[in-house]
């Protein structure tokens, strides 16, 4: 396996890009934390999968994209959809299944998709993406527009067939796509390791596609990897495999709260205070004299303040008309 | 030298024409699956299309049905328009989540969002003695499928017309086409024209009793209201083209006027295409039926390879005369 460690992944960044990596990945663990209150205080309705304790992984990949750089995300989706530039309001409203929402209501928390910022979709399919993410790289490829795709998955998705039909397809025609494996250790409530066979790297291996692995609590490594992998799709060499060693804080879902018979409380305080991608990012920006306690308190207050505006105007929002069921049935 | 304006083409022709027109008029569009360059399919259908438009609009796949059509989804939705080939209609099963759960719902779960204008070309129809893996007529199961379209044409003139509408339509489409009819042939004119979805056609004007048939089934019917117009039976036959959206209207004025209706399909007759056409005609004309809608499928049974057990299973003129003798109580 071909380890990435990027010691002095920071180089060549600047302090605005490293301070606004932190306040993404805040934005995105104060998102999660109100979708847990509103959830748990039953004002949302359906499936809600946090994200927390994985941000480093989107926040890294996507500030090394383009705007119009694609990406598909999956049921666990908030932070992908975030990091790409989605606005917390509208997300708030879709996942309250309001009109402002982006899906204007139709999608809710697994859905959300925004043209605008090259969010083809979260998907509530896992793997289910993984088609439409190496399909837009083959338009990419096909009209020559030099955007690249990315696909998050997580180590669930390892099991689906789809994922290695259409990572062969990639390596024959030199697609600009790039799958990125989030293993934050579970799939539901199973161990990966029951799962998966092998070695992981070995799958795009084999199809001759370059993978590598990165520590998905380090924001700047995950971005440093990316910036090479994004850089390599655009001058057409083709697709790349990142494996991003993460974890999920938090449940399956919001309703996973007894977690004890699939993992242990040691492992989850661990990785609560070793491993928190905000904290040790944060620790790094003040350790380096990038930040100050100040300063980051500021960008959470400002990040905090965000959020609950954007609740509030979720809220305050009108539900869909009754006779928007049968809109957008067909274009 | 032919007339040209009343030349015939094979339906196989038809579609080829079809797809040629609609690749010269809009370079979006392209052709995937497999063996469909060199080889122009098994049907030979698109042979000749390669040394036309290139390797890199008709692209020939690895055998991997779910992986080219998710690719052909996500093409779809980025800026392509992508024709994809499934060789026998039975591999629709392959494909069944990118269609159902992708293609079919992308544009409605981003609440208009994304859209997803592709066309699935499959083939459907048995007695080709291929037995039951490459036998099916599987377009009752896209029909039942809120978001997709359905066109079935039944001469080379419909092909080539449903064809480029089906190429020019936003929506994904399943376009079935039966492999025992490619050779058939039937006049095509060489002008421009389209044909529109959800309008159906008159095969045959009758006054006694309405044959309601799709694909490969409208030249049973055809032959059936020949037979019956020997005992002096007026039959009249209408394809409905596309299964959805459904004519309803011309199917339930023509079952007034005639007062009688029989619904030959070659898929499973149960709670197949002939239930569904059957309850609109029940419900419609309710009033003005002199008997219950008769229903004539495929049997409920895998196709046997044996030709004398295939011939069984699939509706033939004799059991569409039959059973319209019997309605229309003559002896």
């Amino acid at each position: 396996m071909i380890t990435t460690n990027h010691p002095g992944a920071e180089n060549g960044l600047s302090r605005e890009k490293l301070l606004l990596m932190y306040k993404h990945m805040v934005t995105i663990r104060l998102f999660e934390e109100q979708v847990n209150d509103l959830y748990t205080r039953a004002l949302m309705p359906g499936l809600a999968h946090l994200y927390s304790g994985e941000e480093a992984v989107a926040v890294g990949i996507c500030e090394a994209l383009h705007r119009d750089d694609y990406i598909t995300s999956t049921h666990r989706g908030h932070g992908h959809c975030l990091a790409k530039g989605a606005a917390p309001d509208r997300m708030f409203a879709e996942l309250l299944g309001k009109e402002a929402g982006y899906c204007r209501g139709k999608g809710g928390s697994m859905h959300i998709a925004d043209p605008a910022s090259g969010n083809l979709g979260a998907n509530a399919i896992v793997g289910g993406s993984a088609g439409i993410a190496t399909g837009a790289a083959f338009s990419a490829k096909a009209l020559d527009t030099k955007q690249v795709s990315v696909c998050f998955f997580g180590d669930g998705a390892l099991g689906q067939g789809l994922l290695y039909e259409v990572m062969n397809m990639a390596r024959l025609w030199d697609l600009p796509v790039i799958y990125v494996c989030e293993n934050n250790l579970y799939g539901e409530y199973t161990h990966f390791s029951e799962t998966t066979a092998g070695e992981i790297l070995a799958r795009p291996a084999a199809f001759g596609i370059p993978g590598a692995s990165v520590d998905g609590q380090d924001v700047r490594s995950v971005y440093a990897a990316a910036s090479q992998l994004v850089e390599d799709a655009r001058a057409g060499k083709g697709p790349s495999f990142l494996l991003c060693q993460t974890y999920r804080n938090r449940g399956h879902h919001v309703g996973d709260v007894n977690r004890e018979y699939y993992r242990a409380k040691q492992e989850e305080l661990h990785w609560l205070n070793e491993r928190d991608p905000i904290k040790l990012h944060g620790d790094w920006l003040m350790a380096t004299n990038r930040a100050d306690k100040t300063l980051l308190e500021n960008i959470y207050s400002k990040a905090k303040a965000e959020i609950d505006a954007a609740v509030d105007f979720a809220t305050k929002s009108p539900y869909p008309g009754l006779q928007q069921v049968e809109e957008d049935i067909y274009a | 030298m032919p007339d040209v304006a009343t030349r015939e083409l094979s339906l196989g022709e038809a579609v080829r024409e079809a797809l040629a027109e609609e690749m010269r008029r809009d370079p979006r569009v392209c052709l995937i699956g497999e063996d469909v360059a060199e080889a122009g399919t098994p049907f030979k259908v698109l042979s000749g299309l390669v040394e036309e438009f290139g390797k890199s609009r008709i692209i020939d796949t690895p055998i991997s049905e779910a992986g080219f059509t998710g690719i052909a989804v996500g093409a779809a939705m980025t800026g392509l328009r992508p024709v994809v080939d499934i060789m026998f209609g039975d591999f629709v099963t392959l494909t069944m989540d990118q269609m159902v759960n992708q293609a079919a719902k992308v544009h409605y779960m981003s609440g208009g969002a994304w859209k997803v204008p592709m066309v699935m070309r499959a083939t459907l129809g048995a007695s080709r003695r291929s037995a039951a893996q490459h036998s099916q007529s599987l377009h009752a199961w896209f029909s039942h499928i809120p978001g997709l379209k359905v066109a079935l044409p039944s001469t080379p003139y419909d092909a080539k017309g449903l064809m480029k509408t089906a190429i020019r339509d936003e929506n994904p489409v399943i376009f079935f086409e039966d492999k025992m009819m490619f050779k058939f042939k039937g006049p095509v004119p060489v002008e421009e024209y389209t044909i529109p979805f959800g309008v159906a056609d008159i095969k045959r004007q009758g006054d006694d009793i309405t044959i309601v048939a799709t694909s490969s089934m409208v030249q049973v019917a055809l032959g059936a209201a020949n037979m019956l117009q020997e005992i002096g039976i007026s039959a009249e036959v209408i394809d409905p083209r596309t299964t959805w959206p459904l004519d309803e209207k011309t199917l339930i004025e023509s079952a007034q006027k005639t007062s009688r209706a029989i619904v030959v399909d070659e898929g499973y007759e149960r709670y197949g295409v002939t239930a569904e056409i059957a309850s609109v005609i029940a419900t419609g004309a309710f009033y003005d039926l002199d008997a219950p809608v008769k229903r004539i499928g495929a049997m409920h049974v895998p196709v046997p390879f044996s030709p004398q057990l295939e011939d069984a299973t699939i509706p033939s003129e004799q059991m569409v005369f039959e059973a319209a003798r019997v309605m229309c109580k003559r002896s």
